[in-house]
């Protein structure tokens, strides 16, 4: 079985950190008339550095459904990681992506990505014909106390209650900008092999109803009032997100 | 010389082992051999069962029907003829889901006629009923055909398997845990999504499934 050391590194130097004392300011003698010298500030703590893990789903030889127009998922997943990641950077937020071309990656290679840039979120990408709106899930693993070793398979369990609640600031800024969300819990690979509060972002058409406009996962209109709910939640998750 | 070398209790315990690991071999071929006979014999019956099907009384039945818009499954009581042999029962009940995914008015369209190969049960390797008794592991073996059916994505496939156990644990209790094959053999995923090499707990559609708002 693989297992994952999570000794949160960053949260490690914050904690070691913390613990240093400051030597005390050497007591320079001061020449006659010169203006006196602060005395240096004591170390600040960093925060950790606050990264968003962005998968678009499939690529390569995996082109995941085929969406209206015979657009592949695989290429709506990728041009809609690019616009997060940009809406994103345009936000001051740093972002990791585990593609940015159409080739093969397996789910190991995204989960390894995303476990070494230690993201306060990362966010799978998929697109889907079925159903309306923006889907979002979760690993469906039962949530279980963190530690310093994980199995790979299940890694994800010490971060399920994190993902829930980045999934409900996610679901409310949707919600917020009039898009119609459901939320579930789903066993999709790489997903229970992240160790970061993850959220599958499967965006679906737009079906017409009495409040929303008929609109394809293709409409850029669409595909960028998702992105910019998306990256408001994650400015949201910065505040309230703690490692 | 070897002898000398190895205590004489490793020699025993490395004895003890492979005593045991014969053993659990003969038991595990045995358990093989069983289960290949009770598929045989169902497959042999699986007509006359059919043709009792038509002739035995109907029985409602709950199937848990998935709405694609809203991420849901809604509980829906059928009266159809159950057949007396619960691995009949099992398929039965969800060519009978397979009906309602292909209704002109279905909530979660899929254009399948026979959409399940078999269906057997096992003894469960983990769940326990809240009886206390143990549970059974159903073996929902799919049919290509539903397969090349499944619309591809996260949602519309989480919700073709959720809807399955949830009907099988709802009419046979006694299923805790459900696992999926295509045409007998493992498979990973049922569309590009959601993921078959796993084991599911039949209930887990209680506690997880989506709903929108
Ligand atoms: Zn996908």
């Amino acid at each position: 079985m693989r297992w994952i050391e999570v000794a949160g590194a960053l949260g490690m130097t914050a904690v070691a950190a913390g613990l240093q004392q400051s030597p005390p300011a050497p007591q320079l003698p001061q020449a006659p008339g010169m203006p006196s010298v602060p005395a240096p500030a004591p170390p600040v703590v960093q925060p950790p550095r606050f990264v968003v893990v962005v998968d678009a789903a499939h690529g390569g030889d995996d082109t995941g459904a085929r969406l209206s127009g015979g657009v592949l998922e695989k290429t709506i997943t990728l041009g809609l990681a690019a616009r997060l990641r940009s809406t994103l950077h345009a936000r001051g937020i740093e972002v990791v992506t585990t593609r940015q071309a159409d080739l093969n990656l397996p789910p190991v290679s995204r989960a390894e990505t995303a476990n070494e840039a230690r993201g306060a979120a990362c966010l799978v990408i998929h697109a889907t014909a079925t159903g309306s709106g923006v889907h979002l899930f979760t690993s469906s693993l039962t949530p279980t106390a963190n530690a310093r070793f994980l199995a790979w398979q299940t890694a994800q369990s010490a971060y399920v209650t994190q993902s829930l609640k980045l999934e409900s600031e996610i679901d409310s800024a949707l919600a917020h900008a009039a898009i119609p969300v459901t939320l579930g819990r789903a066993s999709v690979e790489p997903m229970d092999s992240l160790t970061c509060p993850e959220v599958a972002v499967e965006v679906a058409p737009l079906v017409g109803g009495h409040v929303t406009t008929a609109k394809p996962v293709t409409d850029a209109g669409y595909q960028a009032a998702v992105a910019n709910a998306v990256a408001a939640a994650l400015e949201q998750w910065r505040s309230d997100w703690k490692q | 010389m070897i002898s000398r070398i190895i205590p004489r209790v490793q020699k025993y315990i490395f004895f003890a082992m492979v005593v045991a690991c014969v053993a659990m071999a003969a038991y595990l071929i045995r358990l093989r051999n069983r289960a290949q006979d009770r598929l045989q014999a169902q497959s042999t019956r699986a007509p006359t069962e059919i043709a009792e099907t038509a002739a035995s009384a109907p029985k409602t039945v709950t199937l848990y029907v998935p709405n694609d818009l809203d991420d849901s499954l809604t509980a829906v009581e059928w009266s159809i003829p159950m057949p007396a042999d619960r691995n009949a029962q099992a398929r039965v009940l969800l060519e009978s889901l397979m009906e309602a995914y292909r209704a002109p008015d279905s909530t979660h369209p899929m254009n399948v006629t026979t959409g399940i190969d078999d269906v057997y049960f096992l003894p469960a390797p983990q769940g326990k009923r809240q009886s206390g008794d143990k549970g059974e592991l159903a073996v929902i073996d799919l049919s290509g055909a539903l397969v090349a059916a499944q619309p591809s994505g996260i949602e519309p496939e989480t919700l073709t398997l959720l809807s399955m156990m949830e009907t099988l644990h709802a009419n046979l209790p006694a299923v805790t845990e459900v696992h999926f094959l295509v045409d007998g053999q493992p498979r990973e995923t049922l569309a590009g999504h959601a993921d078959l090499m796993r084991t599911y707990l039949a209930a887990e559609g209680e506690s997880q499934g989506g709903g929108g708002r």
